[in-house]
């Protein structure tokens, strides 16, 4: 079939941009930061001393031989050893990728399950006031920083109301995780038959998701109420209607439906930018998440660390484009022809 | 009022301009379509025609505000009635074929699929039998493998095949006592131009339809209607019968009109 076809040619273009992220990511390395010996030795180290640990690090081989050095132990998932962990970098990132996914997916499902509907009825009330409303809190999400609403949002419901956990990460204090089964804490305090504890992670959970969620959902309304705006301007929504369609019909059907196009573009990159750790929103809520490994290598110059984040990072959003190209492919048949 | 399906009654009308001032664009506009006959509304671009029909349906643009006049449909003012009742008689009484049908027709989904919605819409019935009045719909305008046809979206479409399919649904798939055709053959080539009027001619003697069609091809409307509205800057400039129109008018813009569009058939 047609349609298969070139989803597997879209597919196939996932390896040389992969490639090229790669490559680009090595290069940026060696230049930004061409010898990291520096940081594993004390200064009063002899020569010999450096020398030795750059033959360790694989710095002492022309860069040619570094590069393919590095691409082959890319292929065996080789991202080096972070010195601040002691552990292969590999294995740091699997470990805090369920803490980034978790959130993320709570706080995009929010953003999408929200933005798009408040989109929806800023377009149809458009010029009325809750197309005002919308516009005026959509603002609010965009202008205003993730970390400071975060902060907000802690004194409000844990300072002063007290009704939810403080900033302390996926668990309260003390309270040792389940055994890690997915990762994901709202699966795993489950499958430990363990509800109570399953419901100090949601607890946990719904401040920074919230968050998340607000600064998620902002860009989706507004990009969905200008698409919606669009679309029910256009001559096949008037021809809809004089048809005699509904205007539920008209809407939701004939006009989100091309609507969601460029809405489907803006989630692609909300995504990426969400599954590589909301770095600074990681930090406020302690949460063990990629966005927080990131922070860290970079403040302790852990030079395997960041540069496995930025391949993850890179190669996420490789992913995440792949999914909104083939998404456009069942949305517009345009596209397909 | 027998023998006069829609009457157009001293309808008037402005737009809101960016500056919140009410700018006159229809005055006193007036004409009536006898039942069973084509009635052809011709004028320059920005005369106003295809507005006071959008009007017809409700569907006029939102900065566009009626100051005056009614628009009777069978003894019923159009624009007194809410929304819901307009919605009762659009497709079902009235509809329309718009120009630019490949723009007219959903992008997103196959035209089989915008018919058989029109289709449940109107008469109800499931989907697959809904489908199945679409593809004949398709077929009795003319379309070739309408089964295919039907599968495909509008972009698959020749400019001619999508206004096939536009007046199929408009036509057809709606069972309309009126239909208004709004520059149907603009952008097609010559050929298909004379094709689709043919289908639309055949089309209303078949089902016994009252049209009216909006143009500015006097050509055609010489060969196949039956009275004339000629409109000019939101005014009706003069009403009658085509051959009274052609060959006796009594205004000065009529006379130029006719004029400008045969010297324009001179010189092609």
């Amino acid at each position: 079939m047609l349609l298969g076809r070139m989803i597997f040619r879209r597919m196939l273009w996932v390896f040389p941009v992969a490639f090229g992220v790669v490559t680009l990511t090595f290069f940026m390395a060696r230049v930004f930061n061409g010898d990291p010996t520096e940081l594993y030795v004390p200064p009063e180290a002899t020569d010999a001393l450096r020398a030795q640990i750059r033959a360790r690090l694989g710095l002492a081989d022309p860069l040619p031989v570094q590069y393919v050095n590095y691409l082959w132990n890319l292929l065996r998932f080789d991202l080096g050893i972070s010195f601040t962990t002691g552990q292969s970098v590999a294995a740091d990132l699997w470990d805090r990728l369920p803490a980034t996914l978790e959130l993320g997916l709570v706080g995009l499902s929010l953003g999408i399950a929200t933005g798009i509907p408040l989109g929806v009825i800023a377009a149809v009330y458009r010029e009325r006031w809750p197309d005002f409303l919308v516009r005026g809190v959509t603002l609010g999400g965009m202008a205003l920083p993730q970390f400071w609403v975060g902060l907000v949002l802690i004194s409000i419901f844990f300072v002063s109301l007290r009704i939810l956990p403080g900033p302390v990460g996926r668990l309260p204090i003390g309270v040792p995780l389940p055994a890690k089964i997915t990762g994901f804490l709202m699966i795993d305090t489950l499958l430990a038959g363990d509800p109570a504890l399953w419901w100090q992670a949601v607890r946990q959970l719904v401040l920074p998701a919230l968050t998340l969620g607000f600064s998620t959902a902002s860009p989706i309304a507004r990009v969905t109420r200008s698409a919606m705006v669009e679309a029910m301007q256009s001559d096949y929504i008037r021809t809809a209607i004089a048809m005699g369609h509904g205007r539920r019909v008209v809407w939701f059907r004939y006009s989100l439906r091309n609507a969601l196009l460029p809405v489907v573009t803006l989630i692609g990159g909300v995504a990426g930018h969400i599954f590589a750790g909301a770095v600074l929103l990681e930090s406020i809520f302690s949460w063990p998440g990629l966005g927080q490994y990131a922070l860290q290598s970079i403040e302790r110059s852990d030079f395997a660390a960041l540069q496995g984040f930025v391949i993850y990072a890179s190669l996420l959003y490789v992913l995440a484009f792949l999914v909104v190209d083939l998404l456009y492919m069942f949305i517009d048949p345009r596209i397909r022809a | 009022m027998s023998g006069v399906l829609l009457e157009v009654e001293n309808y008037s009308g402005a737009f809101w301009s960016p500056t919140n001032e009410l700018v006159p664009v229809l005055h006193q506009v007036s004409y009536r379509l006898k039942t069973g006959a084509m009635t052809a509304v011709v004028g320059e671009t920005g005369s106003g025609k295809s507005l006071v029909a959008l009007s017809i349906f409700g569907i006029q643009p939102a900065a566009f505000v009626c100051t005056s006049g009614r628009i009777l449909y069978r003894d019923t003012d159009l624009l007194g009635i809410d929304e819901k009742e307009m919605r009762s008689l659009r497709g079902a009484e009235i509809s329309m074929v718009f120009q630019d049908a490949r723009a007219a027709l959903n992008p997103v989904f196959t035209v089989g699929r915008q018919l058989a919605d029109v289709y449940q819409l109107q008469h109800g019935g499931g989907r697959s039998a809904a489908m199945a009045k679409a593809i004949e719909a398709l077929r009795q305008v003319s379309i070739p493998e309408p089964e295919r046809r039907a599968r495909q979206y509008p972009h698959e479409f020749s400019g001619g095949m999508a206004q096939r399919a536009m007046i199929a649904m408009a036509a057809l798939t709606c069972r309309p006592s009126l239909l208004i055709l709004d520059e149907p053959t603009t952008g097609l080539d010559v050929t298909i131009q004379s094709d689709i009027m043919e289908l639309i001619v055949e089309l209303s003697r078949q089902r016994g339809l009252t049209t009216c069609l909006i143009t500015h091809d006097l050509g055609v409307v010489a060969e196949i209607c039956d009275e004339v509205v000629v409109m000019n800057a939101g005014r009706v400039v003069e009403t009658g019968t085509t051959e009274a129109i052609f060959t006796a008018p009594t205004e000065t813009y009529t006379r130029r009109l006719l004029a400008a569009s045969q010297l324009l058939e001179a010189a092609a």
